[in-house]
């Protein structure tokens, strides 16, 4: 058995008196996409957030290759491989897309404390790597992110995460604003990731994109790990049903069928 | 000279024609170099020949060196999304603490100049500390900074001196290099006006940390989940200003070889101003330092230029309210022509 690439033992988190996570423990291996599924509000940004260094657990452990490691801030997370593309954000809409793409992280040519930011690469790398995603429409990197759709912003974040990620890539809903090509693109990438030996955690809502790519699934239900499990050990419906917080949604398809045949095909009305 | 530190100007797909337009559209100065060729045509006309002669502009470019020592940082703070009023104190608390330790204590001049630059980069900290912790807009934070360097200013002043003006004999040295005229007319602040510009326009456009002003103003959540550090980064920037501000508080000790605890308010406005008209967004994550140098020129040519004229000078107040806001509808004009800019669409 080898070391996970992140392990959490018994985190939890609160903002003041808001619990938010209990007890959460958890392995994320190198080469493997672990599918962090939940309802709005479960907790899995603020999991996610604890990994990148944007929060400390307020208790508990944080292993990375075995050692304990505390992150006290998101760079301490990115000096050691972590890359995130958070939720929200993470784009400057008044910055061109060199810059933008290297925030933090700035190409340099010269030396000592003379060191210029190298904007000729930053352009061209970050153009490659959005190109690399389909969206060869972005030729120019000191065009501003404003002037760029959703979808393309959402995937220059991801392109960056994925330049930069180098042993773990943590992905908060990048799908959600993406076209289905762009979405598959991601699942594609995703799996590029895994295969060269990255972790990858991969937050979603669709059922579909979690099932495509996932090897291990942890379901957050308010907080706590409500169950965690690995690929080809639950069916679809069930998988469903814990994504929706333990609620029976799979059969609702179902219901709203038996509902139509013995009402002469009214659809129920929604309860308020 | 400060073309030569402005965004880079040069990139990959310039070859193709056209592309210079959006290079231009997209340069946060823009507009600002139209507003200042529109101000320089108008005093050129209105002002006559004295106007144009050297007198003319070393009695804008004087006025235009002290306000823009300022308001360089203070742009810089502008583009990182903060503000700071307390600059408007700081250059009499360091005036006051260079004449005091020299003038009334007779200490050595050297030791005036480093505890009055000290007293700026101190409140510069306590600005940005405050900002961090609290997380109270800096428009608030540093009103109070503002208000609380007055009053320990003019309490320690009656204190210590039991006067609110003190007088100084600056050593032959300190006097050429802070307060002496070039030419009987131009200051010697114009040229420390330049070293800021070229160590500011640097930091903002060469090196790495321009990035992160930029992610920093553009927003502060993402640049510090992007690994930057955004605390340091503002407490920096926060005291770069409060070191300005004492500079120039010490070039004017210098200069009228005396202090007084009051003045020094005009300049929080007018460095706010000149940023604003350089095209700097007032809510951050954009800018230039070519830009805030325009803006300082346009404001300050507004100012002297009406002397020259045959108008009320108070209409010069006039104009300059009217700039404000021609310059910040044109800056927006600007901003979107630059967002809405795409290489490809000029084919
Ligand atoms: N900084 C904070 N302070 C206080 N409460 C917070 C904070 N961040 C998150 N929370 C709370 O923690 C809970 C979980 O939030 P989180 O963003 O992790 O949910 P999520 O699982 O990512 O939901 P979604 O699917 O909607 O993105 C929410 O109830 C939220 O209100
Ligand atoms: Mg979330």
């Amino acid at each position: 058995m080898t070391t996970p690439v992140l392990e959490l033992r018994n985190v939890n988190k609160s903002f003041g008196p808001i619990d938010v996570l209990h007890d959460i423990s958890l392995t994320v291996n190198a080469g493997e996409v672990l599918c962090l599924l939940g309802d709005n509000g479960a907790g899995k940004s603020t999991l996610i957030k604890t990994l990148a260094g944007v929060h400390r657990p307020t208790s508990g452990q944080m292993l990375m290759d075995g050692q304990p490691v505390l992150f006290e801030r998101p760079k301490d997370a990115t000096d050691r491989g972590i890359a995130t593309v958070h939720q929200f954000g993470g784009t400057f809409p008044l910055m061109t897309i060199g810059r933008s793409f290297f925030v933090g992280m700035e190409p340099t040519k010269g030396w000592g404390p003379f060191k210029v930011f190298d904007r000729k690469t930053a352009n061209e790398v970050a153009v490659k790597a959005v190109q690399s995603f389909g969206i060869t429409r972005i030729d120019d990197g000191d065009r501003l992110i404003g002037g760029l759709s959703g979808g393309e912003r959402q995937s220059l974040a991801i392109a960056r995460a994925v330049h930069f990620g180098a042993r773990v890539l943590i992905l908060d809903e990048p799908t959600a604003a993406l076209g289905v090509k762009q979405a598959s693109h991601v699942l594609r990438i995703v799996l590029e990731a895994k295969r060269r030996g990255i972790a990858v955690i991969f937050i979603t809502h669709q059922v579909t994109h979690a099932m495509a790519v996932g090897d291990h699934f942890a379901v957050l239900i308010r907080g706590a790990l409500a169950a965690s499990f690995k690929k080809g050990e639950r069916s679809r419906e069930e998988i469903t049903d814990l994504m929706a917080g333990g609620e029976a949604l799979a059969d609702l398809g179902a219901e709203i069928e038996t509902y139509m045949e013995t009402h002469d095909g009214h659809p129920p009305q929604p309860v308020h | 000279m400060a073309a030569a530190v402005s965004t880079n100007p040069k990139t990959p797909s310039t070859g193709r024609s056209g592309a210079w337009l959006g290079q231009a559209v997209r340069r946060p100065e823009m507009g600002s170099l139209l507003g200042l060729i529109a101000v320089f045509v108008f005093f050129a006309v209105f002002g006559g020949q004295v106007f144009v002669s050297p007198a003319g502009f070393a009695s804008w470019l004087n006025v235009a060196a002290e306000i823009g020592i300022i308001a360089l940082p203070v742009g810089l703070l502008m583009i990182a999304g903060e503000l700071d009023m307390s600059v408007g104190a700081i250059i009499p608390a360091s005036s006051m603490t260079l004449a005091i330790i020299t003038g009334f204590y007779g200490l050595p001049e050297i030791v005036g100049i480093i505890a009055a630059l000290g007293v700026g980069l101190a409140v510069g900290f306590v600005n940005g500390f405050a900002v961090n912790r609290t997380g109270v807009p800096s428009l608030i934070v540093t009103i109070g900074t503002m208000f609380a360097v007055m009053g320990l200013t003019l309490g320690l002043a009656v204190m210590l001196t039991g006067s609110t003006s003190t007088s100084m004999a600056p050593t032959a040295v300190s006097k050429t290099i802070l307060g002496s005229f070039i030419g009987g007319m131009f200051q010697v602040t114009v040229f420390w006006w330049a070293a800021f510009i070229v160590v500011i326009g640097w930091l903002l456009h060469v090196s790495p940390v321009g990035n992160w002003i930029y992610a920093l103003g553009g927003d502060r959540i993402s640049a510090r989940n992007a690994g930057i550090p955004t605390d340091r980064l503002t407490i920096g920037l926060f005291m770069m200003s409060g070191f300005a501000a004492a500079f120039v508080g010490v070039g004017q000790a210098m200069v009228y070889q005396s202090a007084q605890v009051a003045g020094g308010q005009s300049f929080i406005f007018n460095s706010i101003m000149c940023v604003v008209i350089g095209g700097v967004l007032l809510t951050g994550g954009f800018g230039s330092v070519l830009g805030i140098v325009l803006g300082t020129i346009t404001f300050s040519m507004v100012n002297q230029g009406i002397y020259f004229t045959g108008f009320d000078p108070n209409l010069g107040s006039v104009i300059i309210g009217a700039l404000l806001l021609v310059a910040v509808l044109m800056n927006d004009t600007f901003r979107n022509m630059s967002l809405s800019y795409s290489a490809r669409k000029r084919k």
